[in-house]
This record gives structure tokens, C-alpha cells and sequence, in this order.
């Protein structure tokens, strides 16, 4: 951050930065690893590789240097799930850039999640959308692979759109789920609810304690 | 072994009490420790429970919930004085001119500009402020699932038995109501957003039990749940070009001639200037309180939890209920120190890991409501002294996670607690092998703004939906009901909000019922230089705080 502060080893980046007297206004979201809005790039004393993890989830290290990126910069392309096809070759048609994926496996390296990054655009490429889905699901769409690929991919985007097209397509719907609806939709279950709203507390207790629990 | 010495994660000290958790090991697989009476109940919360402490309460001063007790931290934003003076804003100039503008991008705020886009308001008259990014909130961290009563042994009759169980009766009917028969609508509707469920392979849903559930009704996507399920509405929201402002909060509501809400003065987070937009209806949907570390607590709650809502809704006249119940959530983590607080997904117990004390004794049923689960550990901790001390002075329990793999088959934690498995990796800990230290952690606010079934609050134009709404959960939400209660109500809001604007009529802006408030403050005595909405929380250190100048 161009200066040198001591802090507690035992502080996360985040509680690190918060300790030497920063308020975040960005770079900081869910505290707890599912958000990706602390992403922070960073090299260690003594070490010309460049590095980068969570500012939450990562632990403080000695002579640390550290920049935050709380997203990247690119354009979310807009698609219509309705007017699509469940196909890898509709996922290149909307990032044609996958195909130029060098193999350099830098995105792999970058990701802390430790998501096989480079190895799912292999997947999409050779028409695998489910290997893709599969391998991307712990995704938080932090950037940090996209920020890094020479092929300038931006790999989170990529993977929603394929997640969003096998979900929507590829898995089966629930049968008893759309029972359900039907049902609920009949008023099936409109007279028993309102028996119990019109119980008093004493009854609805009773029925509550009886109730069978599932095994 | 030395006491002090870190092996695989843990001190020695902590090394032999897991010692003692693996030799009950094999007996507790067979044996579960049995459910509390209701009256049993009853007792351990009065006794044990943090929301019973009298003096961690006190009667607010002003405004529709006058003389109701609220955690002093509550009441503090309540009996605060404004950020912005009325003076100070010029509403001649609007900056955003819509019909449905909804505060707060989270979960209930995205669903709810969904289905007012679905609802025939076109993208380009909405709008959705957000002081961070979009999607950054509690809905993104959600781990454990969803409940829905789809199964064909299940019926949302005893989905509203479970509700109104768990909440202990003190429920708004009509509001579990709603949630127990629009559940499996809004999960289909997931479903076809492209949401993906965990499921059998002839598409039949995984459901496991959760605390307080008499069926298996708990959906998940792995432990990334929440997860999957935002950023599906974000993915839609920006396919349909619904506007968003992020880094901006909300500040004030506006309010006009006639009384209604109608809009909000916003604040920009980076360049500290303030815009002012012009709503025919608003929604709220800023979440709930856990950032303000109520009674100390640490909490799982996203950086952004402080209230702004309850008291931006509370200065126009809304009223609130039952802000005096905090869920704590049985089981956050306790060590390492690194992740103190952060959410073990329940889901944890559901596959079948037991709470036990020092020993390795069990010593409640593992899956009672988060009540009456949290109070439990916190008598094993502190009257029973069966809590293992963490070197930072912590007490916590251990939740005894290696049985899943027993019960369930090696691979599993793997493969349904992803998210979990790698946040304690991180720090040299496998939970597949080891037991994890546990300890109630504040994670939800039950009570809220008082909304009617169709999401409407008391003043006319303001609508709620979420977490900031009080009434569908009574005193304690039960887990699985938080993401049904966004989605249920987030929609709800959307459509009521969009039939509103269709029809209303704004008048001239004003910030009148901001200084009315004020000077309610000062007539009831309350002098303080506190001010709110606080927006963020503050984590500096008292050592620089005290040194700051003031020079820009």
C-alpha cells in the first residue's frame, strides 16, 4: 500500500488494513469467503512471484505487499436464456475469446478457490458443459483468473452462463415440485392452514408437540 | 504433547479433549441425546438465552414503538439524531426520477425488482441503490438451504406447524402463511432461472432435516446456496438492464404533501455527494442488524448489516416489532481466531454431526431451534464449565463433524460442504478427521418493519421485504426460512410495489417528518451527538481514531 505498517500476525489482510486505521468503503463485502469483493494481489519479502487470495480468509504474512480489486473491469454481455440452446458452442458463441485460451494455466495459479480455471475452458472447448459446471460450481466470481489471462477471458462470466444454461436445461425438473405448485394452486391446503390460524395457542401447542418427526 | 503446541491445526490442550470426543465416538453414533419439552424449553432460554438479559434492554424514546424494549444498540440508532439536515438538500433538483426504486441489492431487493419488471414496469424505471456491489449481503453467505414442503410426505401445513413452532407461537399468521404456500411457486421459479438444486438423478430434490423441521424439507446447492441462488437474480437483473447505483446508500426516505413515501436521499460513498430520487413506490430491502454487535457478539453477517433501513422506515412513521429477539446462531466458529464468528452452516448437524462438551459428551439433541440450541451451548460453556478456552479467551463446544463421514460415507463432507471444508483448510484444519470449535454467533434479525401480507408497510408508497421485516418468524426464525422468506416476500413486494406506482401520484418532496423527528428527540430529552443511519460499522483502532485530523 506503499507503506509499511506492523500489525498482529494472526490478522487476516482485512482485519490487518482495518487495524492500521483504514475504513473500507470497497474491497470488502461478506467478511466470510462467498462474496469475492476482497480480492488482493500481493508478493512476499524475498519472492518475485505474484500472488493473490482473499483479503478476508488470508492470514497476514511478513513484508506482505498488497493491492485490492474489488471487480474487474468488462461489460456483462446480455443474453436470453429462452432464445438459448443448453450447448458449449452457444457459451463460445457469446465469448468467442475461450478459443484463444493459451493453456498457460495462470487462472488456475490465481483463483482462491482452487477451481481447475483453465481446465473447464478445456472442458467448454471440447464440449464438456457439464465437467464445466461441475468444476466451476465454488465459483465467487472474484476476477482474479480474468485479471490475469493473457487471452483476456473473462472467466466468471463464462461459467455463469454455462451453470445458468445446464440448470435451466440439463437438469431435470423436480416432478413433486410442480406437483405441488399444482396443488397449492388448487387450494388443497387453503382449509387445513386456516384451521390451524383459527386454533387458540393451547390447541396449536398440542398438535405441535404431537407432530410425528421424520426419521 | 506439549499444551501449546499447534499440531495439525490444533493446540495440544485442545488435542487431548479431541482424544476424549473420538473415544465416545463410536458409542454417540448409535445414540442421540434426547429433544427438550416445550417447557424445558422455556426454562433454558429464560436462563440462558441473551435476548432474556433485562439490562441489555432498554424502552425507546420516540417515534410508533415508543416505551418498547430494544437491545441498546437498536435504540441508540433510534434515538439518534439525522445525517443529512433538511436545509442542507435541495429537492428541486431530482437526480433519479422512477416508479418502483428499491433499496438494498441483496436477495429480497433483486427478486423484488424481478417481479416488478415481470409485473409490466419496463427496466428503465427501476432502480436499485446499494452501498456495496450488488449481490454483497447476508443472502450471498447463505449456506445451509432452502425449506419448501414439495416432498409428497410433507405438506406446508406442517411447514406452518414448524414456523410457528420455532418462532414459539408469537408468529403473524397471515405473513407463515404466505411463506409455507408460495415456497414451492418461488422454488420452481429458481428452477427455471437455472438454479441448481442438489438433486437425485431422476430430479427428485436432496432434502435433509434442519432445526426445528418435523419433515425433511431442507433444499440445498451443495453449502454454496446462497451463493447459487444470487448470482442467478444478479445474472437476470443485469440481463433484463435494470439500473443499479452501487457504492451508494440510502440516507433519508423522502416523503410528499400527502404522506406517502416517495423516494429516498442517497449518498455517495466515494465523492460524499448526495443525489436525490424520486419514487412513486419504494421497497425496502436493506437487510437486517448484525454488524452492530448486539451485546458484544460476534457475528456471520456481511459488512454491511447495520439497520439502515429499520431506521430510515422508523423516522417516516413505520412501525416495528419484535426487535428485542436476536437469532444467534448455535454454531459459529470459535478457532481458529482468523474466522472467529463465521457461519458452520447447520447443515453440519443435519448430516449428523453432534455438539459435545470437553469430555466428548453430548449433552443436547443436535437439531432443537436455534434458540434453544445456542442456549444450550452457552450453559456447557458457562454454568457447566464443559467449553474448551481458546487461547484468545473464547469458550466453545466442539461440533463433531468426522461422524458425517461415518454416517454418510467417506467423500461427503467434500462433496456437500465445500465451502466449509476449504474455510477451515485454509487454516491447517480438516474437519473431515478433526472435530470443529463452535459458539453461538449473531446471525439474524427476527423482528423488523411490520408489513402487511401483500409487503406493504404502514405508510402508504413503502413497501418491505426480507430480513429488515419483523412478524413472519415470530421470536426466532428457523434456519431454511430465510431464503424463502427474501424470495417470498422480495416478489410479493415487487408486484404490490409495481401495482402502487402504477397508480400513484407524487407531489412536492419534503423532509418534514425528518424534522419532526428530531424535534421529538429533543423534546423527549435524548442529547447525544450519535448520528444515523451509521452505513458501516467501525472497525478502526481507538489509537487512530483519537489521532485523526479533520482537514478534508
Amino acid at each position: 500500500m506503499g507503506k509499511a505498517y506492523k500489525v498482529p500476525n494472526t490478522l487476516t489482510i482485512m482485519k490487518a488494513i482495518e487495524y492500521v486505521g483504514y475504513r473500507f468503503i470497497r474491497s470488502c463485502g461478506c467478511r466470510g469467503g462467498f462474496c469475492g469483493a476482497c480480492t488482493t494481489f500481493y508478493r512476499v519479502k524475498n519472492d518475485y512471484k505474484l500472488q493473490v487470495d482473499l483479503a478476508c480468509q488470508k492470514r497476514v504474512e511478513d513484508g506482505m505487499y498488497i493491492v485490492q480489486l474489488p471487480f474487474i473491469p468488462a461489460e456483462k454481455p446480455k443474453w436470453d436464456l429462452d432464445k438459448m440452446k443448453s450447448t458449449t458452442d452457444e457459451v463460445i458463441r457469446v465469448f468467442p475469446e475461450i478459443t484463444r485460451c493459451l493453456s498457460c494455466n495462470v487462472c488456475t495459479q490465481a483463483c482462491p478457490q482452487d477451481i481447475e480455471v483453465m481446465r473447464t475452458i478445456q472442458a467448454l472447448r471440447r464440449g464438456d458443459l457439464e465437467d464445466a459446471v461441475n468444476l466451476t460450481f465454488d465459483c465467487i466470481s472474484c476476477g482474479a483468473c480474468s485479471i490475469r489471462c493473457p487471452a483476456e477471458i473473462t472467466h466468471y462470466q463464462v461459467f455463469q452462463l454455462a451453470r445458468r444454461l445446464f440448470g435451466k436445461y440439463e437438469t431435470i425438473p423436480a416432478k413433486h415440485l410442480m406437483e405441488r405448485v399444482k396443488e397449492i394452486e388448487e387450494g388443497k391446503f387453503d382449509d387445513e392452514v386456516s384451521k390451524l390460524m383459527d386454533m387458540n395457542l393451547e390447541e396449536i401447542k398440542e398438535l405441535y408437540k404431537k407432530r410425528e418427526i421424520e426419521k | 504433547m506439549k499444551k501449546m503446541e499447534i499440531i495439525e491445526g490444533y493446540l495440544g490442550y485442545m488435542r487431548e479433549s479431541i482424544e476424549a470426543v473420538e473415544k465416545t465416538r463410536e458409542k454417540r453414533l448409535k445414540e442421540t441425546f434426547p429433544l427438550m419439552s416445550l417447557e424445558e424449553r422455556e426454562e433454558i432460554l429464560k436462563k440462558f438465552h441473551p435476548d432474556y438479559k433485562e439490562e441489555a434492554k432498554r424502552p425507546v424514546k420516540v417515534g410508533p414503538n415508543k416505551g418498547d424494549l430494544m437491545p441498546h444498540e437498536v435504540a441508540d440508532l433510534l434515538e439518534a439524531y439525522p445525517l443529512v439536515k433538511p436545509k442542507e438538500v435541495d429537492l428541486s433538483k431530482v437526480d433519479f426520477d422512477v416508479d418502483v426504486f428499491i433499496i438494498g441489492g441483496g436477495g429480497a431487493g433483486m427478486t423484488a425488482a424481478l417481479w416488478a419488471n415481470y409485473t409490466g414496469v419496463d427496466a428503465e424505471n427501476i432502480l436499485i441503490v446499494q452501498k456495496l456491489r450488488l449481490g454483497d449481503s447476508n443472502s450471498i453467505m447463505s449456506q445451509g438451504g432452502i425449506q419448501t414442503a414439495d416432498k409428497p410426505n410433507d405438506s406446508p401445513v406442517l411447514h406452518y406447524l414448524d414456523v410457528m413452532g420455532g418462532g414459539h407461537f408469537t408468529n403473524d399468521q397471515k405473513l407463515a402463511r404466505r411463506l409455507v404456500l408460495d415456497a414451492p411457486m418461488l422454488m420452481k421459479w429458481h428452477e427455471d432461472l437455472g438454479v441448481i438444486y442438489d438433486k437425485e438423478s431422476d430430479g427428485t430434490m436432496v432434502t435433509i432435516h434442519g432445526g426445528g423441521t418435523c419433515r425433511k424439507r431442507m433444499h440445498s446447492a451443495r453449502d454454496y446456496t446462497g451463493l447459487e441462488i444470487v448470482r442467478n437474480l444478479k445474472d437476470e437483473v443485469l440481463n433484463k438492464n435494470i439500473p443499479i447505483l452501487e457504492f451508494t446508500s440510502a440516507v433519508e426516505l423522502l416523503t410528499d404533501e400527502h404522506k406517502q413515501v416517495a423516494g429516498a436521499v442517497l449518498y455517495n460513498m466515494e465523492t460524499q455527494e448526495y443525489y436525490v430520487a424520486k419514487a412513486k413506490s419504494t421497497v425496502l430491502t436493506t437487510g437486517g442488524f448484525g454488524r452492530l454487535h448486539i451485546q458484544g457478539f460476534q457475528t456471520t453477517n456481511h459488512y454491511g448489516a447495520t439497520a439502515d433501513g429499520i431506521v430510515m422506515a422508523y423516522r417516516v412513521g413505520a412501525k416495528l416489532r419484535d426487535l428485542d429477539s436476536v437469532q444467534y446462531h448455535p454454531t459459529g466458529a470459535a478457532y481458529p481466531e482468523q474466522i472467529v464468528g463465521l457461519l458452520v452452516t447447520e447443515k453440519v448437524r443435519g448430516l449428523g454431526a453432534q455438539p459435545v462438551n470437553k469430555n466428548g459428551e453430548q449433552f443436547v439433541y443436535p437439531r432443537e431451534p436455534r434458540d434453544v440450541e445456542a442456549s444450550a451451548i452457552i450453559r456447557e460453556c458457562y454454568e457447566r464449565n464443559n467449553g474448551i478456552e481458546t487461547p484468545t479467551g473464547m469458550r466453545g463446544v466442539w461440533l463433531d463433524s468426522p461422524m458425517i463421514e461415518i454416517l454418510q460415507g467417506e467423500g461427503t463432507i467434500a462433496e456437500k460442504l465445500p465451502a466449509m471444508l476449504r474455510q477451515y483448510k485454509r487454516f491447517d484444519i480438516d474437519m473431515t478427521q478433526d472435530p470443529i470449535l463452535v459458539f453461538p454467533t449473531l446471525h439474524f434479525q427476527n423482528g423488523g418493519v411490520v408489513i402487511k401480507e401483500n409487503a406493504e408497510t404502514h405508510v402508504k408508497g413503502l413497501f418491505a421485504a426480507g430480513e429488515i421485516t419483523g412478524g413472519t418468524h415470530g421470536k426466532n426464525r428457523l434456519m431454511g426460512n430465510s431464503i424463502l422468506d427474501y424470495s417470498v416476500f422480495g416478489r410479493i413486494a415487487g408486484i404490490s410495489a409495481a401495482k402502487y406506482a402504477k397508480k400513484a401520484k407524487i407531489g412536492k418532496l419534503t423532509l418534514d417528518h425528518v424534522t419532526r423527528y428530531e424535534k421529538m428527540l429533543k423534546e423527549a430529552g435524548v442529547e447525544t451527538d450519535r448520528k444515523a443511519p451509521i452505513l458501516l460499522p467501525e472497525y478502526r483502532e481507538e489509537k487512530v481514531l483519537s489521532r485523526a485530523l479533520d482537514i478534508f
